[in-house]
């Protein structure tokens, strides 16, 4: 693996985006968008807004870097842009940790902006802070960057890779304990959402709701996450493959 | 010359069913022009993936430059274009052969000069700066093939990379290919037009994944007493079946 190859992928990712300016500002725009909505939907109970609010900055990041990624990639693979890569004397890692460093980075700066909307427009308390909060948000891109990698191999198209959300994403974020506590849900549920990363991710930001220090298991639950994505993306350069 | 590629035995079959190649044998030998002629579904991009090594061989081997294909060793000596452009249509041709410059490892100072020279010898310096997807076909084509040009490879496998282009075009990238040649460089081609095969020096005639016959244009026309490649390759399907 070479940092400067794998600086080099993520960067191309990005000056890809770039020449795109109307996903930037769906990117950048949409969470803030339905943070604000959602404020006006809870007009007259601010309190549920304040607990529903800083976990959904969790839950957005990955979904939308999720169905990028996965997109993305795809295209990789049909175009034959991967092919090429793959005859090239590049390691498989360079090409994904690439894609990694520039979505997390996109994470980022969605982060910044929802966080700045949410917590000066929006006048959220979040007793944890926002450094916390930005390093969770980010480390909730970069997963959903990895699962959108891995996931992607076993698609052979963009609708195809779409259809992972419903079957792969909405699953968690019903049972990450969003809309009722976790150990209210039927067993079944408990064990499934015990082992999906999001849930890791949502106890994080709740640790920052109710936490003005970091805790422990806030600092468990992003390492979880962390390494979740890791994993994740270990595993998507397995499923590309130099011989086919 | 050389013999730097040995196929002995190969065959490859795909998604497990479909037979794409059958006991190929071929010794290609290096400094020369090579074309992969036959018509579309003959096997040719198969052959030429295995090359590559994007392929895993059901049976046989290939050895290049002593290498089994697809040796990591091998990654820094062979370009290939692939029959798809394989290019970012997102990004300016410069910043294609930037990335792809660094991808294959070549320094910074190194990649400008070549990026410069490539520009000049597949004539689109004009469209330096310009988005893959804003250019024409022909101007696309000619960049995946700059692509390919990086590092001054010693084996280029082009896969079609004429297809689609005016004969004016077609012309001055057969001069490119010829002075690349004469550099040293061994490409091998793969076409399915026959009258693109006359500029090879070489010809591997394929068909339902076999190789029909393997000689120069001259010493095949003269074998089937022919006077173009088609008639010849008419000829020796014709006594096939």
């Amino acid at each position: 693996m070479s940092p400067k190859k794998t600086l080099a992928t993520a960067l191309r990712v990005l000056r890809q985006l770039s020449h795109d300016p109307r996903t930037i500002v769906l990117l950048i725009a949409v969470p803030p968008l339905l943070l604000t909505i959602l404020r006006f939907i809870f007009q007259g109970q601010i309190k549920v807004f304040d607990s529903i609010a800083p976990t959904l900055l969790g839950i957005f990041p990955m979904i939308m870097m999720f169905l990028i990624t996965s997109v993305v990639t795809i295209r990789e693979r049909t175009t034959g842009t991967l092919d090429r890569i793959m005859t090239m004397p590049t390691s498989k890692l360079d090409f994904i940790f690439g894609y990694g460093i520039a979505f997390s980075f996109l994470g980022f700066i969605q982060a910044l902006i929802s966080c700045g909307v949410m917590l000066g427009l929006l006048k959220v308390t979040i007793l944890g802070g926002t450094l916390p909060i930005i390093i969770t948000v980010v480390i909730a891109a970069f997963l959903g960057t990895s699962l959108g990698l891995f996931l992607s191999a076993f698609a052979t198209s963009e609708f195809q890779a779409i259809q992972f959300m419903p079957a792969f994403i909405f699953p968690q974020v019903l049972t990450c304990g969003l809309f009722i506590a976790r150990d209210q849900m039927a067993k079944p549920l408990q064990w499934f959402a015990d082992v999906m990363p999001l849930t890791y991710s949502v106890d994080a930001l709740k640790q920052l709701i109710t936490h003005s220090n970091w805790t422990h298991q806030f600092t468990r639950d992003l390492i979880i996450v962390f390494l979740f994505g890791v994993f994740a993306l270990i595993l998507g350069s397995i499923t590309i493959r130099r011989q086919e | 010359m050389e013999k730097i590629i040995k196929i002995k035995n190969l065959s490859v079959v795909l998604s497990g069913q479909v037979h794409a190649l059958s006991n190929i044998n071929l010794e290609l030998v290096s400094g020369r022009s090579i074309g992969f002629i036959g018509p579309s579904g003959a096997g040719k991009t198969t052959l030429i993936k295995s090359i590559v090594g994007r392929l895993h061989l059901t049976e046989g081997s290939i050895d290049i430059y002593g290498l089994p294909a697809g040796s990591k060793e091998l990654r820094h000596q062979i370009s290939y274009m692939t029959q798809d452009l394989s290019i970012y249509p997102d990004l300016t041709l410069t910043q294609n052969l930037k990335y792809f410059a660094t991808i294959i490892g070549l320094k910074d100072s190194i990649a400008t000069q070549q990026i410069k020279q490539i520009l000049l010898d597949i004539d689109m310096q004009d469209k330096a700066n310009s988005l893959i997807k804003n250019l024409s076909g022909g101007q696309k084509q000619r960049a995946s093939l700059a692509i390919a040009l990086l590092g001054n490879p010693k084996l280029m496998v082009l896969d079609e990379p004429t297809v689609g282009l005016d004969p004016v075009l077609r012309e001055s990238l057969w001069k490119l290919f010829n002075k690349l040649k004469s550099k040293g460089t061994t490409l091998l081609i793969s076409s399915h037009s026959m009258d693109e095969a006359e500029r090879c020096d070489d010809l591997v005639l394929i068909r339902q994944g076999k190789i029909i016959t393997h000689s120069s244009p001259s010493e095949l026309k003269k074998k089937t007493s022919s006077k173009t490649i088609e008639e010849s390759f008419l000829k020796l399907v014709g006594g096939r079946e």
